[in-house]
């Protein structure tokens, strides 16, 4: 099962799980990311290139199920304006082995840091506003499953 | 000429002061390095976008490609600065 969706709308983490719990499988693993209200932050918004986003997701997920022995998949990430405390983004992975599950969580997240086409954009309370940088350890984090 | 759509995202949509745009490309742009460098030649905006060409990312009929590929016979390229998702 392979389930990738880009959206606006808020997720359910429990119903993500829940629907991969369903295959079967035994052994599920996950990644929920969420806004830091970090230094003054007030809100975050998301932008994407709509028709490369779903490319690029789906052939990550497709590749992790290539390199590993994987029931499902699922990636979740939101577009538009968040706030702290709110969800991101789901990466969540069925195997019937912990590892391959766990591995293939962590391989989706980092890849997804480097691969996918998004750009957050940070408000604070003072009125600025900035993009944030792409870090360093993000690329070594991604390049260490080449 | 190639007829090519041009997406920009991100600080670079802000810096260029819009999203999206259609040009005929004369034969000497081969690269996307060399698009680069022919769209600063348009103003201040896209010469200030496009001032570290290495800073920036690219991605031909979307997917990411080096700043050396062709564009062959590419109907979209966008930039971008480095993802920031996740």
């Amino acid at each position: 099962m392979k389930r990738v969706l880009v959206g606006t709308d808020d997720f359910d983490p429990g119903a993500e799980l829940d629907a991969l719990a369903v295959l079967g499988s035994g052994g599920i693993a996950s990644f929920v990311g969420h806004v830091r209200g970090d230094g003054g932050l007030t809100s975050m918004t998301l932008e994407h290139y709509p028709a490369m986003t779903g490319v690029a997701l789906n052939m990550l997920a497709e590749e992790a199920m290539s390199r590993w022995a994987l029931d499902g998949v699922t990636l979740i990430h939101r577009v538009g304006r968040l706030e702290p405390g709110d969800r991101i983004v789901l990466v969540a992975t069925a195997a019937r082995h912990r590892a391959s599950a766990l591995e293939a969580c962590a391989y989706l997240i980092d890849r997804l840091k480097t691969d996918a086409p998004f750009w957050k954009k940070e408000e604070f309370a003072d009125g600025h506003a900035k993009w944030v940088e792409a870090r360093p350890d993000d690329d070594l984090a991604s390049e260490k499953w080449d | 000429m190639t007829r090519v759509t041009l997406l920009y995202f991100s600080a670079v949509r802000e810096v260029i002061g819009f999203g999206e745009e259609v040009r005929d490309l004369p034969d000497t742009v081969l690269t996307s390095r060399d698009l680069m460098r022919w769209l600063s030649s348009f103003g201040e905006g896209y010469a200030q976008a496009f001032v570290t060409p290495d800073k920036l990312r690219c991605a031909i009929d979307q997917v990411m490609m080096p700043l050396d590929s062709p564009l062959r016979e590419a109907k979209e390229i966008a930039y971008f600065p480095p993802v920031t998702g996740g």
